[in-house]
């Protein structure tokens, strides 16, 4: 099952032969296993890291850390769940340390972002505190490197 | 005019060049070509080890190190050893770190091989086993290992060539080319021949860090009253992807480390010091990488041999090392015929057995230490070129 996962999280491209073969089992077995954890919500989702500097299209990212007042009896979920519900948010984390959570937007101009920030997210009532940092560049994500130039530069030798 | 083939070392001049490099000058100039012939590591070094190296280089270790090796690196190895493994070295004389695995294996023969020396190298095997005897003036005495066996090196082959003059086994497992491994009870097998004699073994464990079996790995000193006549080689290029480092080391007897340490020390003089300050991180922090490499490989490993079998080509389970060694004897040629074909017409270049023992005639050498999409082209294209020359 894990085996599954991890293959599938370094590429989830990889057919379901090909998985078969690096696992030594059928590829009815993998796809039985790859549907059971789709139900599960094990696997949530199937998407492509897209490098977005090599295209026309113009994306701002920004990381906005807040200050929440957790609510009574639903702690910080509320709250999340009503920033996480807006299409433009990508991520949000429950993080420790000075701040209570972390989110990622995306929009097409700084000031677009910005005034996300102070219309719809530091007007909320639990809403302490946001400090709003623009993505200058992207170097790696998602454990994989943007600009990657370690190529297979092996040469001719007996061994 | 200098008649140099007369001045050259006949012993040189007639050792026989590697089959391996034949193909790959071929390949070389082809496009497309899709190779399974290289015996490196595809991983680039983890970086923590490519860092260390950096750093040693930002505060000046640019020196000669002791000609052992620097002293910490070796207590690290000793460390390694006993961690993963349970074997006792001294750090202080019974190690010696050398320019890869390769100059132990050298030195190692050099150390106790007198003309007229008899040594015994189970085939198919790594290519330098049989010319570094030679060098030394020994007499190879080649025991050829059986696909029906495993590749395993039996107690009655091994009895069948033992003469007087055996001075040396070198045990080579796990192996290159072949992928076989020798679990512990087939080490205590050997070791049973060989107990009430004076022969000395030379355990070439460097794919010890790759073994798939359930059974770990077991060091041919760890077997019961081996340790005193085994000096095992292992080094960092294969578990660690330090191919380019040249950094190996040879752990046994203090009297026979001595005297490695001896020609070492004249014709080497310290192995390189970026390399071994490098290697005192890998062996220190790199436990997880390795792991995980071991992991990959093991995928390619399960992918490449499942693939030669649906094509209709027996094909032993390879336990070790990064290599699988198909049978093509029912497609009626030989091995050389196979690879030189197979490169011409699919631009697919692996090696032929016979490369590595005239007992690999009629198998081939891959290397998965490739990814699984290049693995994957490469076997439909073996695939298309086996079901022409079979009907």
């Amino acid at each position: 099952m894990e085996d599954v996962l991890k293959i599938l999280e370094q590429d989830s491209t990889r057919s379901n032969k090909n998985i078969a073969g690096m696992l030594g089992i059928t590829e009815e077995e993998v796809a039985t296993k790859i549907a059971e954890l789709e139900k599960q919500k094990v696997i949530v989702g199937y998407k492509t890291l897209v490098n977005w500097e090599k295209t026309d299209r113009e994306v701002v990212d920004a990381i906005i850390e807040l200050k929440i007042t957790p609510q009574r009896g639903e702690g910080f979920d509320k709250v999340a769940e009503r920033i996480y519900k807006y299409p433009q948010v990508k991520t949000v984390y429950l993080m420790s340390g000075t701040h209570d959570l972390a989110v990622t937007i995306e929009g097409t101009t700084m000031k677009e972002v910005a005034l996300f920030v102070a219309e719809k997210l530091a007007p909320m009532d639990s809403v302490i505190s946001t400090s709003t940092s623009f993505v200058l560049k992207k170097y790696k994500q998602e454990g994989i490197i943007f600009e990657d130039d370690e190529k297979d530069t092996r040469q001719v030798i007996t061994l | 005019m200098i008649d140099y083939d007369k001045l050259i070392n006949s012993t040189v001049s007639k050792l026989t060049p590697s089959g391996i490099r034949k193909f790959f000058d071929l390949a070389s100039h082809m496009e497309d070509v899709i190779s399974l012939g290289v015996g490196e590591p595809d991983f680039v070094t983890p970086w923590p080890i490519r860092e260390a190296g950096i750093y040693s280089l930002e505060k000046g270790r640019t020196h000669y190190t002791a000609n052992a090796g620097l002293s910490e690196l070796r207590a690290e190895c000793a460390a390694y050893m006993k961690r993963k493994y349970g074997a006792e070295y001294h750090p202080e004389n019974e190690i010696l770190i050398t320019v890869g695995g390769s100059e132990a294996i050298d030195l190692m023969i050099r150390t106790i091989i007198e003309p007229g020396d008899e040594v015994l190298i189970p085939e198919p095997s790594f290519v330098c086993y049989k010319p570094c005897t030679e060098l030394a003036g020994g007499i190879p005495v080649i025991i050829e290992t059986r696909e029906e066996d495993n590749f395993r090196l039996l107690p009655w082959q091994l009895r069948e060539k033992i003469t007087d003059r055996t001075k040396l086994l070198v045990l080579p497992y796990p192996n290159n080319p072949t992928g076989a491994i020798m679990s512990k009870a087939d080490l205590e097998a050997i070791a049973e021949v060989l107990k009430d004699t004076d022969i000395m073994v030379l355990s070439d464990e460097i794919y010890g860090e790759l073994q798939y079996s359930d059974e770990p790995h077991v060091p041919f000193s760890m077997i019961d009253g081996m340790w005193e006549r085994t000096v095992l080689v292992n080094g960092f290029s294969k578990a660690f992807a330090m191919t380019g480092w040249r950094l190996g080391y040879a752990m046994g007897p203090e009297s026979i480390i001595k005297m490695m340490t001896k020609i070492h020390q004249f014709g080497i003089m310290s192995s390189p010091t970026t390399s071994q300050y490098a290697a005192i991180e890998a062996l220190k922090s790199c436990d997880r990488d390795v792991e995980m490499m071991k992991t990959e490989y093991n995928y390619r490993r399960r992918f490449i041999t499942d693939g030669f079998r649906n094509m209709g080509l027996s094909c032993f389970e390879p336990l070790g090392a990064f290599y699988v060694f198909p049978s093509i004897k029912s497609l009626n040629m030989t091995s050389d015929e196979f690879c030189g074909k197979l490169l011409e017409e699919e631009h697919v270049a692996v090696i032929p057995g016979t490369a590595f023992g005239s007992s690999g005639e009629g198998f081939v050498r891959c290397s998965y230490a490739y990814s699984v999409e290049e693995i994957d082209e490469a076997l439909k294209r073996i695939e298309r070129f086996v079901k022409k020359y079979r009907s």
